[in-house]
């Protein structure tokens, strides 16, 4: 018999607890595959949020340290400082990079520190049960906006790949989607090009990807996807801020 | 090796790269700032890597990965300064990761001053972090003392794989001795085969955490971090005392201030008044057991600190109720004065307090 797919040996064998539709597992999935693509994963440390992906150092077959909320890009940027040959990334989330660890991502961007993030925006605070995120859109339900969030008392939602591509360290800056399959190939592409820009020694990486919370959406998953396109996409255009080539 | 005078901040760095620290995370704060200046042309001569962090808390956080990494690292700071690292501290503590902390303390609480003060000693020994966890307190008295201690303090970090705190007032910060720069006992330590260093495809990968959300995993880490602790109470005690037996008076001092309770002793040892003194050499754990060594002409126990009573608490644990337990304490950057202490202990020694 052909093998024609297998789960990626950037994956550990453990079960992920993510909600039924949540895109997690098919981010960390680009991510596993990227790292044994470029045959970097066994020179890989990475670096767990705290949100719904807390648990990712379970997850990912390579060495991992588990970090504050919105802590990791300055616990990725002491691994990296004594690993310097070595592939660091943090994974985080919207609530964990863009509200709690904003200082931490623009400082790590601002150091050019040659750590790669992957930034998983789902517009919600999930782990803690659907909260209003520093991404919730204006008018968009939470359990801290029942109402919807209002412009006039939280401001609008922040964008966190247009920010950060005004400094000049952040070498490799792209958001992307999961909510189709040709997204998901954008994705990786995108994943394995802001690696490459680590591993070439470029300086910060990062890439946003747009994901789903049908848990706490209060949708179906196929709802939860057509909702990303809807709403999010519109507010979050994906595609390219800053490519190391091009922007040298 | 021959002595050199240095600033008590510089001695500390100059300590920490002769222990083998090859990085610090830090930001500036008074009166410790001296402490990143000196790493930060040091430290790359030395082959290490110092970086200006963003912040306190990002600096702890680096410390967390780079200790996490297996490095020997370091950060220094100032009492507020030290408040914001308490969240990085309680990681390191749960996640077992070896670092050495410096706290030159000043006056607080809040913004409280730049002048020296010893008002963090509930926060070093206490653990100023949540859950339960401790942390190996050292206070020196001395540039060479806190020179001997950080060499000493790198290694113990990495004995029992946790932070180790350095809690100085910034008296000693800022001020200059002659010091001397020895070579350390020899001490076995166990390999970092725990450390995220990339498995190298040799290994299974290696997690640095302190999370268990199984209350079951989360207790049997508990427990041992529980026996770490006991056998740090066992064997890491440290502390100068003298006179006890025949004091009639002990007093009880940390820091700068047992420098000047020393004074205060010789002024009334030669007014006839026997006194005897115990200085904590680590804090945490608390030398409880010399207490028991005091004789039967003790009239009474002087703290003296620069904080409106913390240490008295230990004092008073240790004493167990068989002596009265006196304070004499400033605060704001006040320092308590010979005379102030001789006064109380010619009080206690009269039986007129």
């Amino acid at each position: 018999m052909t093998m024609v797919y297998e789960k990626s040996k950037g994956l550990t064998d453990v079960p992920f607890h993510y909600c039924p539709g949540c895109t997690h597992g098919v981010i960390h999935k680009l991510v596993a595959e990227s790292l044994v693509e470029l045959g970097v994963l066994d020179d890989t440390i990475g670096v767990a949020p705290v949100g719904c992906s807390v648990l990712a150092y379970k997850y990912f077959n390579c060495d991992m340290q588990e970090a504050a909320h919105g802590r990791a890009p300055a616990v990725a940027t002491g691994i990296k400082r004594v690993h310097p040959d070595k592939v660091v990334f943090s994974y985080q989330g919207d609530g964990d990079l863009a509200s709690i660890g904003a200082g931490e991502i623009v400082h790590v961007a601002h150091r050019a520190e040659k750590i790669t993030t992957i930034f998983v925006n789902n517009a919600i605070y999930g782990m803690t049960g659907g909260q209003m995120a520093p991404t919730t859109l204006v008018g968009q339900k939470t359990t801290t906006s029942p109402l919807g969030r209002d412009e006039a008392l939280s401001g609008k939602p922040i964008r966190i790949s247009e920010m950060l591509a005004t400094i000049d360290g952040a070498k490799f800056v792209e958001r992307v989607s999961v909510d189709t399959p040709a997204n998901i190939r954008k994705a990786k592409k995108a994943i394995k090009r802001a690696f490459e820009c680590q591993i070439k020694g470029e300086g910060f990486a990062i890439v946003e990807v747009l994901s789903t919370c049908p848990t706490n959406w209060g949708l179906t998953p196929v709802k939860a996807l057509d909702w990303l396109k809807d709403n999010m996409i519109p507010y979050y255009p994906l595609g390219n801020f800053r490519n190391f080539e091009e922007g040298k | 090796m021959s002595k050199v005078l240095m600033k008590g901040n510089e001695a500390v760095g100059a300590a920490a790269i002769k222990a083998g620290c090859k990085y610090f995370f830090g930001y500036p704060i008074t009166p410790s700032s001296e402490i990143p200046e000196y790493m930060s042309k040091a430290l790359p001569e030395a082959g290490g890597v110092f970086l200006q962090a963003e912040s306190e808390v990002a600096a702890i956080n680096m410390v967390y990965g780079a200790g996490g990494a297996g490095a020997r690292v370091m950060t220094a700071s100032s009492s507020p300064g030290i408040s914001l690292k308490q969240e990085g501290i309680t990681y390191i503590a749960g996640a077992e990761v070896p670092c050495v902390i410096v706290n030159m303390m000043r006056g607080g609480p809040g913004l409280g001053s730049i002048q020296p003060g010893q008002a963090d000693y509930f926060q070093s020994t206490r653990g100023g972090g949540n859950g339960d966890y401790r942390t190996l307190c050292y206070a020196p008295s001395s540039i060479q003392e806190i020179v001997d201690l950080v060499i000493l303090g790198f290694d113990k970090a990495d004995y029992y794989r946790n932070p180790v705190l350095i809690v100085a007032d910034g008296m000693i910060g800022q001020m200059m001795e002659a010091v001397e720069f020895k070579d350390p006992a020899p001490i076995d330590l166990p390999e970092k085969d725990w450390a995220t260093t990339g498995t190298g495809g040799k290994r299974q990968p290696n997690v640095v955490n302190s999370l268990f959300l199984q209350a079951e995993e989360l207790q049997a880490h508990n427990d041992r971090l529980e026996k770490k602790y006991k056998l740090i109470e066992e064997n890491e005690v440290l502390y100068e005392a003298y006179g006890l037996e025949e004091a009639e008076v002990v007093l009880v001092a940390y820091g700068t201030t047992s420098r000047i309770v020393k004074t205060a002793m010789k002024q009334a040892e030669a007014k006839g008044i026997k006194v005897g003194i115990i200085r904590p050499i680590t804090l945490w754990p608390f030398p409880h057991d010399v207490f028991k060594t005091i004789g039967n002409n003790a009239k009474g126990i002087l703290t003296v600190e620069m904080s409106a009573g913390q240490m008295i608490d230990d004092v008073k644990i240790a004493v167990e109720g068989r002596l009265p337990v006196y304070f004499n304490g400033t605060q704001g950057g006040m320092v308590p004065t010979p005379a102030s202490v001789l006064a109380d202990i010619e009080k206690i020694a009269g039986g007129t307090k």
